[in-house]
């Protein structure tokens, strides 16, 4: 449905984008993860042809998005960072006029509109001032907007940003029941919102794309080995010397936790080996008190972060011819 | 040019959901009514003065009124228009909503002609109600003035109008501040005004400034006059400052990072 090659924008002597490719299939969601400035909502642009791009082609349902950019732009739905809102005019007035420019037949746009307001439960708000609205529902208006015209591709740069934590799941499931009759892109750089709501995840840092997979296998891949975190009453350096005599462990970080001479230690250890018998075992053999003693998960946060750093190291060099 | 339509609905509601276009064509027509009376006391007794004193014959009291109530007119506009078209643009782009009718499936052409037009409506609108009282004036002269004066001066101060309006559309469109767009437009419209002040009677120079001068043209229209190079000056100078806007609409995809 989207297919996107070697895109390329710069402004001036910065490249915000650098050869980015990837594909999304009828029906996906992907998922747009970067920190803030990677050159999400650049690519976004691109795609809704609101931006040329310097080269590279992307298309949309098999129009490129600046030869055919009226073909591109009557097939998808977007919402931009801040919601476009006509704030004095009424939900329904609002989405009428979206509907309206977006070239919605007059004998569908009723049936269309109410549809909207349906799946972002907006149904009791249609005659309110946008003004009047709160923020989460000026955000579910901004929504409604994308989707009034039954788009092939919805676009969504950071659709969550700036709504309460009830909110956020309400969106996130909204998002989801959108799938599979519309292909959705969402940029975020909130973790928690890719592994829920993706099916796959484009990673982008500076620029670049530094890894395209599915959530569960970025995390799986990643995942070296196995952590655990002990909070002991002990001394540092006999705590940490009694650890190191259990030879699965290869890392070992010891610090101060909780006050009255507690403990915290996170250990490292080879893959398909759980520890922590052995770690209970030396513990207590040695009479120290123990309170705490689990296992962690290796997070797609933790890959975020070892991707887009590793990058920022590795891309030093190319970057230079 | 479904589009098109869409976006002069929009903002013909835009207009009149805010107290701005009440307050600018409140504002108007009571600057427009208090000129008039003035006006035509001043000219009727300046007319009874003559016919007593024995001087001179029929005085045409309507077409000298008319006249100068329109060159009155003409001065409203260039201080009130400049707030009518400030808005148009820099606020969409404050608001981001720019951003969705551009990537919305009308054209450049469509946006900036839409919202143009949307504000001639709000022109006629503002002028419609000084008819009623210059036609009175018509209809109560003996013997009868001639209405093609009044109907001429109207399509004059239109075409001035709208010219002013083109004007602020492209510079309402060039920055995301209203106070800057309006600033600007003024400046623009006072200089275009001024630009035959002080030049001498003849020569290539002078007659360009006075040919290029907004608000020269207007006159021979008060008089009942239609001139052609008048009529097409305005109707260059509205093509050429909505074609600019359609350019600065259309520069924004390369400029913005």
């Amino acid at each position: 449905m989207i297919e996107v090659q070697d895109l390329t924008k710069s402004f001036g002597e910065k490249t915000a984008v650098d050869h980015v490719s990837f594909t999304v299939n009828k029906g996906e969601i992907l998922g747009f993860l970067g920190p803030n400035g990677a050159g999400k909502t650049t690519t976004m642009r691109i795609l809704t042809g609101f931006l040329p791009a310097t080269s590279g082609t992307a298309k949309i349902a098999g129009f490129d998005v600046f030869d055919d950019s009226m073909e591109v732009r009557r097939r998808i739905g977007y919402l931009p960072e801040a919601p476009p809102l006509y704030t004095d005019m009424t939900v329904w007035s609002y989405l009428d006029f979206v509907a309206r420019i977006k070239n919605v037949p007059a004998e569908r746009r009723k049936t269309l509109i109410e549809n909207a307001l349906v799946k972002t439960n907006l149904e009791d708000k249609r005659d309110e001032l946008i003004k009047r609205l709160s923020r989460g529902y000026k955000q579910r208006v901004g929504i409604a907007q994308a989707m009034v015209h039954d788009p092939d591709v919805i676009i969504l740069d950071e659709p969550t940003v700036g709504l309460d934590p009830k909110q956020i799941i309400e969106v996130r499931h909204l998002i989801k029941s959108l799938a599979g009759s519309h292909t959705i892109i969402l940029s975020t750089h909130i973790l928690p919102e890719v592994s829920m709501t993706c099916d796959r995840v484009v990673i982008i840092s500076a620029g670049k794309v530094v890894a395209v997979d599915t959530p569960a296998n970025l995390t799986s891949q990643l995942k070296g080995g196995q952590r655990v975190r002990l909070e002991a009453e002990a001394d540092e350096v006999a705590l940490r010397a009694a650890l190191q005599e259990i030879p699965a462990i290869h890392h070992i970080d010891v610090e101060p936790a909780g006050g009255s001479g507690r403990i915290a230690a996170t250990v490292e250890s080879a893959q398909g080996e759980d520890v922590r018998s052995q770690i209970a075992a030396k513990v207590v053999g040695r009479g120290w008190p123990l309170y705490e003693l689990r296992g962690m998960s290796v997070s797609l946060e933790d890959v975020f972060l070892q991707l887009t750093t590793e990058d920022s190291e590795h891309a030093a060099k190319p970057a230079k011819n | 040019m479904k589009g098109l339509y869409a976006i002069y609905r929009k903002e013909m509601g835009h207009y009149f959901v805010s107290p701005v276009a009440y307050i600018i064509v409140g504002v108007f027509l009571f600057l427009c009514s208090y000129f008039f009376t003035r006006l035509l006391t001043a000219v009727i007794e300046n007319s009874l003065e003559a016919s007593m004193s024995g001087g001179g014959g029929a005085f045409d009291v309507p077409s000298i009124v008319v006249r100068y109530f329109f060159g009155t007119v003409s001065t409203i506009l260039l201080f009130l228009t400049p707030t009518l078209t400030m808005g148009v643009y820099s606020e969409e782009r404050k608001r981001g909503t720019m951003e969705m009718l551009m990537t919305s499936p009308v054209s450049d052409t469509a946006i900036v002609l839409g919202k143009y037009l949307a504000s001639m409506t709000l022109l006629v609108i503002m002028l419609a109600p000084t008819f009623l009282y210059s036609a009175y004036m018509f209809f109560h002269s003996e013997p009868a003035a001639p209405w093609r004066v009044l109907l001429t001066a109207y399509l004059g101060v239109l075409l001035l109008g709208g010219a002013l309006l083109a004007l602020g559309s492209f510079f309402s469109s060039l920055t995301e501040s209203q106070i800057i767009a309006s600033i600007l437009t003024f400046g623009a419209a006072l200089l275009l005004w001024v630009l035959d002040y002080g030049q001498p009677g003849s020569g290539p120079v002078a007659s360009t400034m006075q040919y290029l001068s907004i608000f020269r043209h207007v006159e021979d229209f008060t008089r009942g006059v239609i001139d052609t190079s008048s009529l097409i000056f305005y109707a260059s100078f509205i093509c050429f400052g909505l074609f600019l806007t359609v350019r600065s609409l259309d520069s924004m995809r390369w400029r913005r990072a």
